[in-house]
């Protein structure tokens, strides 16, 4: 994969304005932080690029990459999905709703959909236990949500975005 | 600044830890991700001690001591934390103490035994054991480790590559290269230092045992071997001998009981890679200074092939100041199949060649594509001093009983500088004892001929000497002030080429890929420690000494390759058998 030139010198820039920076380790945070605002998530090619562009070894970009959730080493598709696993919603179900989504988008956990259209994510307890079982698209919650209702959700979702 | 341990009184320097105030004392703590002089972190917690009034234990190898402390390693409550931290790292050990190749030679085997622990409590879930066997050096098991770090911060800061790194948090953290990718697809220089600070068996020498093995079995095949300088002051140690002891002649003896053919010492094309590569030297200066026309200098040494590996990486534009000389190893394959294997009658084709060395990266070396100078793969097999010590094992030899014996000729006769290759400085001052002869027609005015300011671990060493007194030959050379540098582990290495790079001048740069130079190879009897390395080298500088020749042109056995073959130094048979070259390689 070739990375955009502009979005490359949008980041050559952003490395160039930081370099006098002391903390080196929140610095590669800082930049990858830049990398995957830019490209939409962390392409290898970019993280070799960063690591000969600061004179870091890629192993140790890769670790930081690989040591904070936040950071995505995969592309993301358009609308991230995501079930919680929170107990309230655990033991309402959310464990059917989840094997259902992955049957509907032939995607487990971390991964995008052909398309591009969608990322199943993992979560933590979204705190809407009021709510379980709980499935969010984007930022939009779904509450009471059983597998056939996600199905039918996630297809119009589909259908408006084509 | 006192303080009592076990209520024995100690005196130390303000600033010294725990762990190394109750060595001063006589109290040995565990330790496993503590390693002297490199890393100190805390990490694995085996190194918990009490100290009174502390709520909590305390690691005793980051902990500095205070004014009347008073420290207790052995308490009930000490000895039960340090068991359970060690429990739990056997709970998620994937090893199998029997079939490992760290039986016997492992940290956390020994740590497990001396803390008495016979059952282990926890069940964990075992760390995923993937192993990665992609390079020709290493083998890495990610189900053994214990994720210490002493080879991330051995890697990283000794050695300036930083091939391995933490990956991931938590239960899921890994030890490994970028991208998950094996070994063989990053820049990892092969130079195994990682292997020779690795507590346990997640990063071993790729085993060549079992290829020589059935080579000496083999009815049609004549193995001839080589043994490497460094070797014969460490290989003592795998049989119980202190460090620095001398071992030569018993293995000779012991290669000649395993079955070996004929026994050979790369010391002889150590004499012969002096020749070649002090000509080579005195022909890059005769181009600047005499010719005034340009040439790359300083010239670096080759016969270090993580070096060469990291230049060809990180400083490509430094190639051409490589010397084109192989290494000492890759000159005996060629030789052995070409000259030797026709002075003895053999078909070179059934001239297998093993080489024992202190180093995993000469694995690497001995496959490079372009080594096949003879017609044929030139080295056929790489033992490490560790693999040497096994094979004695498993041929069931009492090494220390043995009688001394003496290699076969012809390519066993060498001089004392090439036992000095062993150690960082050594290939240097072994090249200027011929190199200043050649030029002058007089000895190196050292005592005992040791360039005392290049020797030592010092990791960066540097000399000047003006050249006066030139035979009529090298008159340009008159006045001329020689500037040479020594370095060994690669950190190093990196700071004396920026040196350069910002316009420092050197004639001739020594660089040995590891710390201290070949007697702390990667593939050397662990853990090689300072004190261990200094032993070496004086066990090296005694068997130089001991030689009545000191000087590598002055090895009757040179003079007689190059009367009958080699012709002369850089000569046309030299070129092709000889000399190399290198590649850019891609950095990941
Ligand atoms: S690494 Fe050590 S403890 Fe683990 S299996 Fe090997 S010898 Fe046993
Ligand atoms: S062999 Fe050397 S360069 Fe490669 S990972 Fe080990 S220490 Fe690093
Ligand atoms: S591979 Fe060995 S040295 Fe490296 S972290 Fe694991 S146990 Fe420690
Ligand atoms: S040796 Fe002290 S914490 Fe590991």
């Amino acid at each position: 994969m070739n990375l955009d030139a502009t979005k490359l010198s949008e980041l050559d820039a952003f490395m160039a304005e930081t370099a006098h920076k002391t903390n080196s380790h929140s610095y590669v945070i800082a930049v990858l932080h830049k990398a995957q605002q830019l490209f939409g998530y962390l392409p290898r090619e970019a993280m070799d690029y960063i690591a000969h562009a600061m004179n870091i070894p890629t192993a140790h970009i890769w670790g930081v990459a690989t040591f904070y959730h936040f950071f995505n080493l995969k592309p993301v598709g358009k609308h991230p999905v995501s079930v919680c696993m929170g107990t309230a919603c655990y033991v309402k179900g959310a464990k059917l709703v989840l094997d259902a989504i992955k049957e509907e988008l032939r995607i487990t956990i971390g991964e995008t959909t052909e398309d591009g259209i969608f990322t199943l994510q993992e979560t933590r307890c979204i705190g809407a236990c009021g709510l379980a079982p709980v499935m969010m698209v984007g930022d939009k919650i779904y509450g009471d949500i059983t597998p056939k209702k996600a199905v039918k959700v996630l297809a119009q979702i589909r259908k408006e975005t084509v | 600044m006192k303080l009592t341990i076990n209520a024995i009184s100690v005196e130390v320097p303000e600033g010294t830890t725990i762990l190394a105030a109750a060595a001063q004392a006589g109290i040995k703590i565990p330790t496993l991700c503590h390693l002297e002089g490199v890393q100190s972190i805390g990490a694995c917690r085996v190194c918990l001690v009490e100290v009174e009034g502390a709520k909590t234990l305390v690691a005793s190898c980051v902990m500095p001591v205070m004014e009347g402390m008073k420290v207790y390693t052995n308490t009930k409550r000490v000895r039960e934390a340090r068991r359970m931290v060690v429990e739990m790292l056997l709970s998620e050990h994937d090893g199998n103490c029997q079939t490992c190749n760290r039986n016997n030679d492992c940290e956390l085997q020994s740590v497990a035994f001396d803390l008495g622990i016979t059952d282990i409590t926890y069940q964990g879930v075992k760390g995923r054991n993937e192993v990665d066997a992609s390079t020709p050096a290493l083998v890495r098991d990610n189900g053994k480790c214990i994720k210490c770090r002493r080879c991330v911060t051995v890697c990283t800061q000794v050695q300036a590559v930083g091939a391995l790194f933490p990956q991931f948090r938590g239960f899921k953290t890994v030890i490994g290269p970028a991208f998950n990718s094996d070994l063989a697809d990053v820049s990892c220089v092969q130079c195994g230092q990682c292997a020779a600070v690795c507590p346990v068996g997640a990063i071993v020498e790729n085993s060549h045992i079992e290829r020589v093995w059935a080579a000496i079995e083999h009815p049609s095949k004549t193995v001839v071997v080589q043994t490497a300088p460094a070797v014969r002051a460490a290989l003592g140690e795998c049989f119980g001998n202190p460090p620095g002891t001398l071992v030569t002649g018993k293995m000779v003896a012991a290669l000649r009981r395993m079955g070996f053919d004929v026994i050979f010492d790369t010391n002889f094309t150590a004499d012969l890679t002096i020749i070649e590569e002090g000509m080579e030297l005195l022909k890059r200066l005769t181009t600047a200074v005499r010719d005034k026309q340009p040439v790359a200098l300083p010239q670096f040494t080759s016969c270090s092939p993580g070096w060469i590996k990291f230049a060809e990486t990180y400083y490509p534009e430094f190639i051409p100041n490589l010397s084109t000389c192989k290494s000492p190893q890759q000159m005996f394959g060629a030789i052995a199949k070409t000259y030797w294997a026709k002075k003895a009658g053999k078909d070179p084709k059934n001239v297998y060649v093993v080489s024992i060395m202190p180093c995993v990266a000469k694995k690497f070396e001995a496959q490079r594509p372009e080594m096949d100078d003879s017609g044929f793969v030139d080295i056929d097999a790489v033992l490490t001093t560790r693999e040497l010590g096994r094979m004695i094992r498993q041929a069931g030899i009492d090494f220390n009983a043995l009688p001394d014996e003496d290699y076969d000729r012809i390519l066993g006769t060498s001089t004392g500088a090439a036992d000095i290759f062993a150690n960082t400085g050594g290939v240097m001052e072994a090249a200027l004892r011929t190199a200043y002869e050649v030029i002058t027609g007089r000895n190196l005015p050292f005592e005992e001929l040791h360039v005392t300011p290049l020797a030592g671990l010092e990791g960066i060493k540097k000399a000047a000497m003006t050249i006066t007194g030139t035979l009529p030959e090298y008159s340009f050379l008159e006045g001329v002030v020689l500037k040479v540098a020594v370095v060994h582990a690669l950190g190093n290495a990196k700071r004396i080429i920026e040196e350069i790079k910002n316009g420092e001048i050197y004639h001739f740069v020594e660089v040995m890929t590891c710390p201290g130079g070949c007697i702390g190879g990667g593939g050397q009897p662990r853990l090689t420690d300072n004190e261990k390395r200094k032993k070496r080298i004086e066990a090296i500088y005694k068997e130089d000494e001991g030689k009545k020749l000191r000087k590598s042109h002055d090895n009757p056995k040179i003079k007689q390759i190059y009367g009958e073959f080699l012709n002369m130094p850089l000569g046309k048979t030299s070129h092709h058998l000889l000399h190399t070259e290198y590649i850019k390689r891609e950095r990941v």
